[in-house]
């Protein structure tokens, strides 16, 4: 059974996706090259005209990307550093996202942002460190979070074959993950997945805390049985994967790299509270309101989700639920 | 197959120019809700630099975009629908005038964000082209997009990577009422010297001088040349948006400059090069036209609310209700 890392299994779904679909490209900063350490190889593969170097214009080659998609391309954009998406919300929400309604269906804009190395890098403080799919989600843009190898490449397949946009994070925290992986394929949108099971509680974890909550729910284990769910798709939700797990637990903690203020950790509450009678209060763990985050290690590490937080969480269901 | 036809040319602004003043109407009549940016003045740029485009061609306008969507050949009844929000209209009832598209003729559609076209129609071009079509594009937009910058950048891709665009801009000397000296440093062909894109200043007024510019820059592109910018300097006849039909700003425009502003109208430049009796049988026409458009649109059916997100995503997906 190969080993494969998170990073090369979406080098894997770009390179069998250019070989399959003609139609498919990349365009990003220093993809060539592959300074995100992605989409290395591939220029030599297919050539500088399908793995094209972008100048530093972040909002012209979106947007030039959702003019190609009209054209009956579809396009990979890679974006190195995840604040970028903030530069070009506007080119994805008002212009790609909105174009098939606004025609009245006249068109599809089938375009992929792939964000490699979302979320703290630990040292690239404040304006390199976000992890902003929330928004992406909350304004209706289809947003996967893959968390393992065969997750990051089946996803990232499945986006590039998706008639809308799709944003993939590919958390930092993920991308040196290695898996035994012998069988890639295409993995749904919006079908989660429980990579543990368990009696006592669900933990929904997205992206690389994915692992972290694997390993708290083992160190947990001789204390409490966790599930943890691990949407993959946070727009659309698998709110009814979800519903059957907490309707088994009874319990939810929510475990969530984004602000706390309207994050996915709320949404993810709402939906299930709006279906399922919990035995006790539902828990989340984020990153503070507002946060931005700060350079020195010790202080990037305290905004960020850890598992310390998460084990007092689901202590604290235990709690209030006996 | 550029078209030098004085009588189709003229038949263009004429359409549009009656077309602006019925949908003013019915803005008035409460027909059409949210009102129009009205392109009356401005009809000779979208009329001569479509006579100057072919079947493969692509654009893409602005807020102000109904001449256009009307010179690239759109159908006026279903033009005219969309603005009223019936099924029957170009994109069903979900666009109206801010956003009219028809992209089965090459019109990617209006586009209210100011600056948004350029890179837009880039792309679109450059992948026509990869997928072996004679494309070449047009992006209109007005004096106040020159300051975007996402439209500078535009002129940089569409330049460094030799992708035949024609960046049109419509200088109608306000963006709103913020006039071109109060927001341009430099010059409008300045930014376009910036890039090594040539470019031209043309007399917008006339329908004929600005389908010469457009055909010889189109000819260039299409010999493999990369971007090009015309100027194409106008007036607005009537206001910004419909809304200061009703409530009156202060005078932006000083009432003389409206005055001397109108007198080269490109309806009566164009008309002047007819015969009489062949400008009054496009009159009729046109009139006509327009009769059935506005019964037309005025008998479509309106869209039914259980489908007001039909087409929000192509793929297909449901998006959740908002209901409790």
């Amino acid at each position: 059974m190969p080993r494969l890392s998170y990073r090369r299994a979406l080098t894997r779904a770009l390179a069998d996706e250019l070989a399959r679909d003609e139609a498919v490209f990349l365009l990003g900063e220093d993809v060539r090259v592959g300074a995100s350490l992605v989409t290395t190889g591939l220029a030599k593969r297919f050539g500088a005209e399908r793995v094209r170097d972008t100048p530093l214009s972040e909002q012209a080659f979106t947007s030039f990307a959702t003019g190609a998609a009209l054209a009956g391309l579809r396009p990979v954009v890679e974006f190195q550093i995840p604040s970028l998406l903030f530069l070009v919300f506007e080119q994805i929400v008002n212009h790609a996202h909105k174009f098939p309604l606004m025609t009245g269906g006249q068109c599809s804009v089938p375009v992929t942002y792939l964000v490699p190395g979302s979320g703290s890098r630990t040292g690239w403080a404040g304006q390199h460190s976000d992890h902003p799919y929330s928004l992406f989600a909350h304004v209706g843009v289809v947003t996967v979070v893959p968390a393992t190898p065969a997750d990051a490449y089946g996803l990232l397949v499945t986006a590039i074959r998706h008639d809308d946009p799709v944003v993939v994070f590919a958390p930092a925290g993920a991308m040196d993950v290695r898996d035994d992986v012998d069988d890639l394929t295409p993995v749904p949108l919006g079908r989660g997945r429980i990579h543990r099971f368990g009696d006592d509680v669900t933990v929904v974890a997205i992206g690389h805390l994915v692992h972290d909550a694997l390993a708290v729910a083992e160190e947990l284990a001789d204390q409490v049985s966790v599930e943890v769910f691990d949407p993959r798709t946070l727009y659309p939700f698998d709110i009814d994967g979800l519903t059957e797990s907490v309707a088994r637990t009874g319990r939810l903690v929510v475990l969530d790299d984004g602000n706390r203020s309207c994050g996915m950790a709320a949404e993810i509450i709402a939906s299930v509270v709006e279906r399922v009678r919990l035995l006790a209060p539902p828990r989340r763990v984020t990153r503070p309101d507002g946060a931005v985050l700060p350079f020195a290690p010790a202080l990037d590490r305290a905004v960020q989700p850890g598992r310390d937080q998460l084990a007092t969480a689901i202590h604290l269901t235990l709690k209030d639920g006996s | 197959m550029t078209d030098a036809d004085p009588v189709r040319l003229y038949r263009t602004v004429r359409l549009i120019r009656r077309f602006e003043e019925r949908a003013v109407e019915l803005v008035h009549g409460g027909q059409i809700v949210g009102g129009i940016h009205p392109y009356l003045g401005q009809e000779g740029i979208a009329a001569g630099v479509c006579a100057a485009l072919g079947a493969d061609d692509v654009l893409a306008g602005t807020h102000r975009g109904h001449g256009h969507v009307l010179a690239r050949g759109a159908d006026p009844a279903r033009m005219l629908a969309e603005l009223c929000g019936r099924v029957t209209g170009l994109n069903a009832g979900r666009g109206g005038s801010m956003h009219a598209a028809d992209l089965s003729i090459g019109v990617l559609g209006a586009n209210a964000i100011v600056g948004a076209s350029g890179a837009i129609i880039t792309g679109a071009v450059w992948a026509h082209r990869r997928r072996g079509r004679d494309t070449v594009g047009v992006s209109f937009f007005g004096d106040g997009a020159v300051n975007e910058g996402m439209l500078l950048e535009a002129f940089n891709l569409a330049a460094l990577w030799r992708v035949p665009v024609l960046f049109v801009c419509e200088n109608n000397g306000y963006a709103t009422t913020m006039p071109v000296a109060g927001a341009v440093a430099g010059s409008i062909a300045g930014r376009a010297a910036a890039f090594d894109i040539p470019a031209v200043r043309v007399d917008g007024q006339d329908p004929e001088t600005v389908r010469v510019a457009a055909c010889a820059a189109v000819d260039r592109m299409r010999a493999g040349g990369g971007p090009e910018l015309i100027e194409a300097r106008t007036y607005r006849f009537d206001v910004h948006h419909t809304f200061e039909h009703a409530v009156r700003l202060d005078d932006y425009r000083p009432p003389d400059e409206v005055t001397r502003g109108r007198v080269r109208d490109p309806v009566r430049i164009q008309g002047e090069r007819l015969a009489d009796a062949d400008r009054a049988a496009v009159d009729a026409e046109v009139e006509a036209t327009l009769d059935a458009a506005v019964r037309f649109a005025l008998d479509s059916p309106e869209p039914d609310p259980a489908e007001a997100l039909t087409y929000l995503y192509a793929s297909g997906l449901t998006a959740r209700t908002g209901g409790g």
